[in-house]
């Protein structure tokens, strides 16, 4: 695997060309963890073409689609052990979900409450909504693993719009200083809402900053399962085994996104529409597929099975994100101390005189 | 109030006047340059910078990296050559990166070199909830820049005076944190002055005269304010409804002006109570008009929690229910 880091910032590793044609050496994994590696695939776009769906009836807030990006997320996710760590982005729903988030716990939260992701054992970190925060985490929970003798990698997922920001250096420099078992994943989907990657910096590649840090730096292309699989796993074998190399990697997944920034967004007025056809090409979906079923992996009907099971995942998720009760308002002021102050018991109290005063339709908007 | 005003009007939203204004502001000086994310060819997350790249061209109306800190250190940069940037933080809930540079830098140019050296920026940023918007994108920290000497703080609540505060705020000599209600971005239209038109930044504005009772908002909260300020009309108490407008130097003699006449007052925010500017104001109050006092001081306003998700976002706000209940807790005391 040494060769995964031994190569320029530019040489971007690549398993199956656009066409789904094997152009590498492919991972070793067996047919079954394929399989699952292509459902959680369909899975991904799936969900992400419903919860688009629900945003427009008005069944869900603002929302940011991932489509294009399942693979990057998906592939990196499979190559964790459920004791690593994520701390993720606000687009990383298949990430998160692989590593053990449930869909409908992901739904609430973008449905507005407060509780939705966090109904978990999963070593997620919530969504950081700010941009690049969660770097720095990664580095603490990596070098927390480290002092405590433990072999937990952590990942931070992020986007190339957080390379700007100042807590991407910090990050990447802690990490560098104290050689933790971290993996830094930057999906570079072209666009930082209306920025393009070539505003946000005038280095040539992402990966190639990982040098101002001493740490490794990989660009792989992201909408390949198989490539992004095979590069995160050498990356968190190099983090958990120390060897010769530094712990820390960072790894550029060159990637699309084919929707908008948030369903608030409107791409069309920034980029033209000819960008995104030329990416569609490349879309890590049927790549794999067509790779899946020249190894036999995949038929008609299997793939048809595929589908069915994954519309009835996402619609059992939805349905259980639908039936679940406002939260009672009593929640807002749970979780802000260990135990509430006394000015928050005053503050629920006078709430609650409110609600049996005037009814709970005086508060509510719709 | 004192304006300085063209006769001709256009009908605008609240947004549309930041638009106009930064645009009149650009066209009267060539030295404002508006700066940040998704602000030049996008023309703004909420539109407030549209057509402006296509007007003034990439030198003056720029896509910045994202990088909040970047952006508004960029400013001070700037402006201490000469210029007088307008930075956009697309939402204030991202403005804390940039707050070391705000409150470190900005605020005390002027002060650590004597005068040498100033900082005539303005830095945009839409505030509050009410939107159903994601985590984070709900935030009403004001406080947190009025507890900082140094800086100005203003907050509109009318397209009119959105445009106007906007270009004091752009032809001030200091730092100013513009603060613009984007629940009320698109709620409604007013006549708003063309061309030039400015409103003094640290006048307060009487919104509805009343004998009763002085209640002290801002911002988004203004329209429920006045509309509790009706119902109670109805029921035949007479609530006077001061808009600040500026938060930093607040309007100490409107302030204290309205309370001498009624002996009662309500302050509403939708900021967190403790530590919110409710206690200033009721503290000013007390230094000024002690002995004109009547009732305890009412502060209606968000929980001392994070701002919840948006399914809990209506009790977190004070509604005009809230508001009204508030204001009779002071009337009735």
């Amino acid at each position: 695997m040494t060769d995964v880091f031994d190569r320029d910032p530019d040489d971007r590793v690549r398993i199956l060309d656009a066409s789904g044609e094997l152009v590498g050496d492919p991972p070793n994994l067996p047919d079954d963890e394929l399989l699952a590696l292509y459902r959680h695939l369909r899975l991904a776009r799936h969900f992400d073409e419903r919860a688009v769906n629900l945003q427009r009836q008005g069944r869900m807030g603002t929302y940011p689609p991932l489509a294009g990006q399942e693979a990057a997320q998906v592939a990196s996710a499979m190559a964790l052990q459920p004791r690593d760590w994520i701390a993720p982005s606000y687009r990383e729903h298949a990430a998160v979900h692989v590593h053990g988030l449930s869909l409908s716990d992901i739904l609430l939260y973008w449905m507005g409450h407060g509780a939705g992701g966090w109904d978990t054992d999963a070593n997620v970190l919530p969504a950081a909504v700010p941009i690049a925060t969660q770097i720095p985490h990664t580095t603490g929970l990596a070098l927390a693993s480290k002092l405590s003798g433990d072999d937990a990698v952590a990942c931070a997922y992020f986007g190339d719009g957080a390379t700007s920001e100042g807590d991407f250096h910090e990050g990447l420099n802690i990490a560098g200083v104290f050689d933790v078992p971290a993996v830094f994943l930057c999906n570079n989907n072209g666009w930082a809402i209306s920025v393009p990657r070539e505003r946000q910096t005038a280095s040539p590649t992402l990966a190639g900053k990982a040098a101002a840090y001493g740490i490794d730096g990989v660009q792989v292309d992201g909408m390949d399962p198989l490539a992004t699989y095979t590069v995160m796993r050498a990356a968190v074998e190099k983090a958990r085994a120390p060897g010769d190399r530094p712990r820390p990697t960072l790894i550029e997944a060159v990637q699309y996104r084919f929707g908008a920034h948030t369903t608030a967004d409107d791409p069309t007025v920034y980029r033209d529409e000819a960008e995104v056809e030329a990416w569609r090409d490349r879309d890590p979906i049927p790549r794999l597929e067509r790779y899946l079923r020249e190894t036999g992996c995949l038929d008609d009907d299997r793939v048809d099975a595929v589908a069915a099971s994954v519309r009835e995942q996402v619609s059992e998720a939805i349905e259980r994100a639908e039936n679940t009760a406002r939260p009672d308002p009593d929640a807002m002021f749970d979780d802000v101390y260990a135990e509430p102050t006394p000015e928050l018991h005053a503050q629920r109290a006078h709430l609650h005189r409110l609600r049996d005063r005037h009814g709970d339709d005086a508060f509510l908007r719709d | 109030m004192s304006t300085d005003t063209d006769t001709d009007t256009q009908n605008l939203t609240l947004v549309q006047a930041v638009r106009d204004g930064l645009r009149t502001e650009m066209e009267r000086d060539d030295d404002v340059i508006v700066l940040g994310e998704d602000v030049a060819k996008n023309g703004g997350v909420f539109r407030a910078t549209e057509g402006l790249y296509e007007e003034f061209g990439d030198d003056r109306v720029i896509d910045t990296p994202l990088a909040e800190s970047g952006i508004v250190g960029t400013s001070i940069g700037m402006a201490a050559y000469g210029l007088r940037p307008v930075p956009e933080i697309q939402f204030m809930g991202f403005i804390y990166p940039a707050f070391d540079q705000i409150v470190s830098h900005a605020a005390r140019l002027r002060t650590r070199t004597r005068g040498r050296f100033t900082c005539p920026m303005v830095v945009r940023a839409p505030y509050g909830g009410g939107i159903r918007a994601p985590e984070h994108h709900s935030e009403s920290k004001e406080a947190f820049f009025v507890h900082e000497p140094g800086l100005k703080v203003v907050i509109p609540s009318t397209p009119a005076d959105t445009k106007g505060l906007l270009a004091s705020a752009i032809r001030d000599p200091d730092p100013v944190v513009f603060l613009e209600p984007k629940l009320i971005y698109r709620a409604f239209r007013e006549e708003v002055p063309t061309g030039d038109h400015t409103v003094p930044l640290g006048e307060a504005a009487v919104r509805r005269e009343g004998s009763d009772v002085s209640v002290y908002t801002w911002g988004a909260m203004t329209r429920p304010t006045l509309e509790a300020a009706e119902t109670l009309a109805d029921a035949g108490v007479d609530p006077e409804v001061i808009d600040l407008r500026t938060l930093s130097p607040l309007d100490r003699e409107t302030i204290v002006d309205s309370f001498e006449k009624t002996g009662r007052a309500a302050v509403v925010h939708e900021a967190p109570k403790t530590g919110g500017l409710g206690g200033e104001i009721t503290a000013i109050l007390q230094e000024e008009a002690l002995l004109y006092q009547e009732a305890p001081i009412e502060r209606i306003t968000g929980f001392d929690t994070p701002v919840p998700l948006y399914a809990l976002e209506d009790y977190y706000l004070p509604s005009p229910t809230r508001i009204e209940d508030g204001i009779r807790e002071v009337v009735d005391f």
